[in-house]
């Protein structure tokens, strides 16, 4: 697992897919009587785009929760960069490089564009309490750095005309790509997106997707990522989770997936007995 | 330039500097406000606490000593020693610091994510527990406070007043040095909450504690930070309103007079705190000046609160509140 060489190969688009940065091992989550995943275990490889997909209720939210440590499963281990991930808050699993977004928007309503992405790189800064209080020469260039870095994002993702707008004021799709933003701020090892097009018209969704392949292009960030949206997770993903009961049903390619008859079941609906 | 004139301007500047020590109170309250939603009932308690310890300190009592004695039959009171006074500050404000961490490790840990009224009711709960616990610990008789601030009338405005208006106006020293730290400790305050890492987190954390959580935020630190630095600002309040009347419960009802500065101010403005309580400072002082001798005096009493009122109907997020922003 350490070893990633030998795992790794290069997609018909060219871009490099290298070993395992994620093993999901037999994960089981419930809350009270309800078992909301249920055994499931899966693979996330460096710089590829990975979907989660299934029918509502499936688990598909509950498995990002567990990945990025807001929920802990019952059963089943959760390994990432070849060690096994011990128990950890939310923001533990942040500081060790996994971004996420959520899928009803959690940004600092308050604050600026500007003022929101730069919390994405907190976890980043060094300077002490101490020397930040007083402002001294080390943590004034330190915050230029990041600043830097942020405009870089900020002119990617094409926000430049409203960095200093409070984020409350801004509209549903625009509030994504901040929240994107803020996720990308961290260079994060793993970025976890929770239906990143959910609730968006056809153009926002073009966009959006765009911007995904883009990051994934251009940093080579690995993203998992959940949606609903069938058709956009086929053109995006170079594989794929299919979940549904919080169990999985199918796992691989775009187009191993869209030919497993379970999948076909579960999205057309049969019944269940 | 005529007497009643000059007597008002006197009164206006006597209003400003007790503005400014409701300001300090006010403060607190925001501070916590913001970062947690929270609004600390515990806040005049924790500036009678401050100050108690602060005497404590300072004249080497020995805590716990009616207890001690009373358990162990013993006759302790003082350690015989006196701490100087920057001294005795510095470790009075490490005592608030540790403080801080009890009440997130023992309160607030154990209910995050509750309604505001929980939290609110857990603060009222905080507030009788130190009152008891200050007593206990510190004994309940009337202490005298004095960390070397001057006080009494200032000579120098006096004499040059007289000089320009033919008027000596009477300002006291000791308001003049509140005033001072009050504005440094708001200019301290707001550069740390605007421009650096930690104040960027406390804003953060104020606004979404789960979005906080996924950018890497400790919700246990930051919550440490703000009650450490709310019980800094409950030190300095104590200090000041200690060193004017005394250290004695009566210091804990300081909180009933920010709660009108809130409401003027907004309770989420540090600004907001400062200008609130300067205009309730000078409000009241220049209404009972005016309008007091016609309605029989004693208007200070309620003066803030009917402002407060007022303000309520027509501003109900106050002067500087942030702005209620709502999509439909």
């Amino acid at each position: 697992m350490n070893d990633m060489s030998p795992d790794s190969y290069v997609t018909p688009d060219g871009r490099t897919i290298g070993g395992v940065v994620m093993e999901m091992k037999n994960i089981t989550l419930r809350f009270g009587g309800v078992v909301a995943i249920k055994d499931i275990s899966f693979d996330i490889r460096e710089g590829e785009i990975r979907a989660i997909i299934g029918p509502n209720g499936a688990g598909k939210s509950s498995m990002l929760n567990v990945i990025s440590g807001f929920y802990v499963p019952q059963e089943g281990e959760v390994w990432f960069r070849g060690s096994r991930r011990p128990q950890m808050k939310p923001f533990e699993v942040a500081a060790q490089g996994i971004a996420r977004t959520f899928q009803n928007i959690a940004l600092f309503d308050g604050m600026s564009v500007l003022d929101n992405i730069m919390t994405g790189r907190l976890t980043m800064m060094k300077t002490g309490l101490f020397a930040q209080s007083f402002w001294f020469g080390r943590a004034e260039k330190e915050e230029s750095y990041h600043r830097e870095q942020v405009e870089k994002i900020i002119d990617f993702l094409e926000i430049q005309n409203i960095r200093k707008t409070p984020v409350g004021r801004l509209p549903y799709g625009l509030k994504k790509r901040v929240e994107l933003a803020r996720a990308l701020a961290a260079e994060p090892k793993l970025l976890l997106l929770d239906e990143p097009m959910a609730g968006m018209n056809v153009e926002e969704k073009e966009d959006m997707s765009r911007f995904i392949l883009d990051v994934n292009d251009e940093f080579g960030t690995t993203i998992a990522l959940i949606e609903h949206d069938m058709g956009v997770v086929m053109d995006l993903s170079d594989r794929v989770v299919v979940m549904d009961y919080g169990k999985k049903i199918g796992d691989g390619t775009p187009d191993e997936v869209r030919n497993n008859q379970d999948v076909i079941d579960a999205y057309l609906g049969v019944s269940h007995d | 330039m005529p007497e009643q004139l000059l007597f008002a301007m006197e009164v206006t500047l006597n209003g400003l500097m007790a503005g400014v020590l409701y300001a300090l109170v006010a403060l607190g309250f925001v501070l916590i406000f913001k970062a947690s939603g929270i609004f600390n009932y515990a806040q005049g308690v924790m500036a009678l606490f401050a100050a108690l310890t602060l005497v404590g300190i300072q004249d080497g009592q020995v805590p716990f000593s009616h207890l001690i004695n009373a358990i162990f039959g013993t006759d302790v009171h003082h350690f015989g020693w006196h701490v100087p006074a920057i001294f005795a500050i510095l470790l009075t404000a490490a005592v608030m610091v540790l403080f801080a961490w009890i009440v997130e490790r023992y309160v607030l840990r154990h209910l995050v994510n509750q309604p505001g009224i929980i939290l609110f009711m857990a603060t009222i709960g905080l507030a009788y527990f130190m009152e008891g616990f200050g007593d206990m610990m510190w004994g309940s008789d009337i202490k005298k406070l004095d960390v070397g601030l001057p006080q009494g009338i200032n000579f120098a405005i006096d004499d040059t007043t007289f000089e320009w208006f033919g008027y000596g106006f009477f300002i006291d020293n000791l308001d003049i040095s509140a005033t001072i730290v009050a504005v440094i400790l708001v200019v301290a305050l707001t550069v740390f909450s605007q421009y650096s890492k930690q104040g960027r987190a406390l804003r953060a954390v104020a606004d979404d504690h789960q979005a906080a959580l996924s950018v890497g935020i400790s919700l246990r630190f930051i919550w440490v930070l703000v009650w450490s630095i709310a019980g800094f600002v409950a030190l300095v309040a104590g200090i000041m309103w200690g060193s004017k009347s005394g250290v004695q419960f009566s210091l804990s009802l300081i909180a009933l007079k920010a709660l009108p500065v809130l409401m003027l101010g907004g309770f989420t403005s540090i600004p907001g705190a400062i200008v609130g309580g300067l205009i309730i400072g000078v409000g009241e002082k220049l209404f009972e000046f005016t309008i007091g001798p016609l309605v029989g005096g004693a208007t200070e009493n309620w003066f803030a609160y009917v402002l407060a009122l007022i303000f309520l109907v027509f501003r109900p997020q106050g002067l500087f509140g942030e702005k209620i922003i709502e999509r439909v």
